[in-house]
């Protein structure tokens, strides 16, 4: 059989191409879910980038998912930032998840200004997290959140409906959210598969 | 003590430049009657095309065409040495104008802070160049030696009176501040250097001058002192820019906006204050002024931060009419405080501070944009929360959860559609404000999975109000 070449024959002509070794992370941003953090590729939340939370409603789980992170990060003295929250964030129940309340900022605005808003803030450097409610965003908006977030090497959180998921994303790493059963799906993540199967999701209360 | 002179040779004219946005363009400063227009002052184009200072203007108007004319206005030029003084006084605190065009700093006691002399002329070059005035600099021991020294040197530094006078004896009779007749009669004896007066016999210069003559060679050489009344900084900064035309654009209010705030912060840093508060007045030839307020949290005085902020009001700003003038007040001078920074910062890539971010988004969205929640101590869910600054007592948290969302406005559930998973609380408080509840709250969970919390007014049995999500 003639055909047997070598291996390194063949890299030599590159006729082969190799994937670049992944540079290991330079800080991990776990998520404080044990489960989520095995299953992601950088053993948390991928940081400087944008993670796309895919919600039926809002208000259905994405704060059990996103406080633990918050928690961390504001007793930590680094700023969080929410920008056009859908509803009132209640502060005794975010100081009762551990969030402290002083690193904690809201932005309001209109549609049109909170991307501009969340963009400033990201890019700022001086916020370690973002949180925004995109209505309308499309790929070019996420894309603009996605490299100001590299800019600022903050965490970008957006939190979109459902059906979002049907259209691609540029976000580092997208996660579903289901109530029945309450799960969390990972749909992409950069660096590495996407787990098939879902991670149950931590309910509190 | 050691006097700098900065001799401002063309204050008039570089002022006027600095305000326009193509400098390098003919342009003349005309003044005098009516009848008689004289060229006061001309930049070195409109010089390329054969214009002279002490032209008239209609000869100016045979030799060249397509210059620039603007009305020379000694109210202009008085408000630039003020402004001048007042970034002088950041260097020493004896700065003086009694030269018209020229300001004297008392430097030596100055050195040790900007210090040795060559790096602090460097910066003061640096700095009236980015300003945009042509200038001289001279040091000599004494503030009149260095305005007469500055007449016919630049660059010259004279460090004791020795040198001083070494310079001073080489100067010609007419440059040294003499009183026209008193130079003219100089020259006619046949004397036309300093060292040549100084070899006459003091008593019969004194039979064949006026008094004043020997008092500024005394002067001048350091023998008598001279008493300077001394620049005392403004308590506030009012500046107003006429453009000269009708701007109907914001765009074009930008460039002269950019001038009076970079004004404004060689002010401040002159006084050491920062700005918290300052308006911007648009005057228009017909309709009231415009006023444009610019509110900060804290005192700043970074030029491209406030540009930034002013830039944000004045955009979302609708012009009723086309402005004629710009005037930037600022009363409002608190002590300018440095933020800290760490040494050992965790994020060393900080690109911009949240005080810089906050003032940012504030100006684009409005003053009530950013705020912070806070906790306070009630049971009623409306009353427990609040935005505001600054850092209350921690408040223990109640036992029961809580939803982390909370309705702006509690909505009506529909009978059926949910189930009550756990409940009721009672939570009854607020008697002495009149806003008292009684309600009995319930952990519910909707068809799809959404957990909220909903509450029943005690007494009535029907509807189920929805007050937050367990999100």
């Amino acid at each position: 059989m003639g055909a047997v070449v070598s291996l390194d024959g063949l890299l030599d002509t590159r006729q082969v191409w190799k994937g670049r070794p992944v540079a290991p992370p330079r800080d991990v941003q776990p998520t404080g879910h044990a489960a989520l953090d095995a299953a992601l590729p950088d053993a948390g939340w991928p940081s400087g980038a944008l993670t796309e939370v895919l919600l039926a409603s809002a208000g259905s789980g994405e704060l059990q998912l996103l406080w633990p992170s918050l928690a961390r990060l504001t007793t930590g003295g680094e700023r969080v930032v929410l920008v056009t929250p859908p509803y009132i964030p209640y502060a005794p129940a975010w100081q009762a998840a551990g969030v402290d309340l002083h690193w904690l900022s809201l932005v309001q605005a209109n549609p049109a200004d909170a991307l501009w808003a969340a963009e400033q803030c990201l890019r700022s450097g001086s916020c370690a997290a973002v949180l925004c409610w995109p209505h309308q965003a499309d790929d070019r908006a996420l894309r603009r959140l996605q490299v100001a977030a590299e800019t600022g090497q903050a965490l970008a959180f957006a939190c979109r409906p459902h059906f979002a998921a049907l259209n691609p994303s540029p976000a580092a790493l997208r996660i579903a959210i289901d109530s029945q059963p309450a799960q969390w799906r990972v749909l992409k993540c950069r660096g590495g598969r996407a787990p098939a199967a879902p991670i149950a999701a931590y309910r509190r209360g | 003590m050691l006097w700098a002179c900065i001799l401002l040779p063309q204050l008039a004219l570089d002022g006027v430049l600095r305000g326009r946005d193509d400098p390098v363009a003919p342009l003349v400063l005309i003044s005098g009657p009516t009848q008689r227009r004289v060229l006061q002052a001309v930049n070195p184009s409109a010089h390329a095309l054969g214009l002279r200072a002490g032209q008239t203007l209609s000869t100016a108007q045979t030799l060249a065409q397509g210059f620039t004319c603007v009305e020379h206005d000694p109210a202009a030029t008085e408000h630039l040495q003020q402004l001048l003084a007042a970034w002088a006084y950041r260097f020493s605190s004896q700065v003086s104008l009694h030269y018209p065009r020229a300001l004297l700093l008392e430097v030596e006691s100055s050195l040790g802070l900007f210090g040795p002399w060559p790096a602090f002329e460097a910066r003061l070059r640096e700095e009236l160049t980015a300003l945009g005035f042509r200038h001289r600099i001279v040091l000599a021991s004494n503030p009149v030696a260095a305005r007469m020294l500055a007449n016919g040197h630049d660059g010259l530094a004279a460090f004791c009176p020795d040198q001083t006078r070494a310079a001073l004896v080489r100067m010609p009779i007419e440059r040294i501040g003499l009183a026209a007749d008193a130079a003219t009669a100089f020259v006619r004896m046949g004397v036309r250097t300093l060292d040549q007066v100084l070899a006459l016999p003091r008593d019969a210069l004194a039979r064949r001058f006026a008094a004043p003559v020997q008092l500024h060679l005394d002067r001048l050489l350091g023998l008598r002192p001279m008493a300077l009344a001394c620049y005392m900084p403004a308590d506030r900064f009012d500046a107003r820019l006429e453009l000269n035309f009708d701007v109907e654009s914001h765009q074009a209010l930008l460039f002269p906006l950019r001038r009076l705030i970079n004004d404004l912060t060689v002010f401040l840093v002159g006084r050491d204050v920062g700005v918290q508060r300052f308006t911007l007045y648009l005057e228009h030839a017909e309709a009231e002024d415009t006023r444009v307020v610019v509110g900060l949290l804290a005192a700043e005085r970074e030029a491209g931060m406030l540009f930034e902020l002013a830039r944000g009001r004045l955009e979302a700003l609708q012009l009723v009419a086309p402005v004629r003038n710009l005037r930037l007040l600022a009363e409002d001078l608190p002590r300018f405080v440095p933020p800290l920074g760490e040494l050992f910062e965790a994020r060393t890539q900080q690109h911009q501070p949240w005080e810089q971010l906050r003032e940012r988004l504030r100006a684009r969205l409005g003053d009530e944009a950013v705020r912070t929640l806070q906790v306070q101590a009630d049971h009623r869910p409306e009353c427990a929360w609040r935005l505001g600054e600054g850092r209350l007592a921690n408040i223990s948290a109640p036992a029961a959860p809580r939803p982390g969302w909370l309705l702006a406005t509690p909505q009506a559930l529909l009978a059926d559609g949910f189930q009550v998973l756990a409940g009721p609380e009672r939570i009854e408080s607020g008697w002495w404000d009149g806003d008292d509840i009684r309600r009995d709250y319930y952990l519910i969970e909707t068809a799809s999975g959404q957990r909220g919390w909903a509450y029943r007014n005690v007494g009535d049995s029907h509807s189920l109000w929805l007050q937050g999500w367990f999100a």
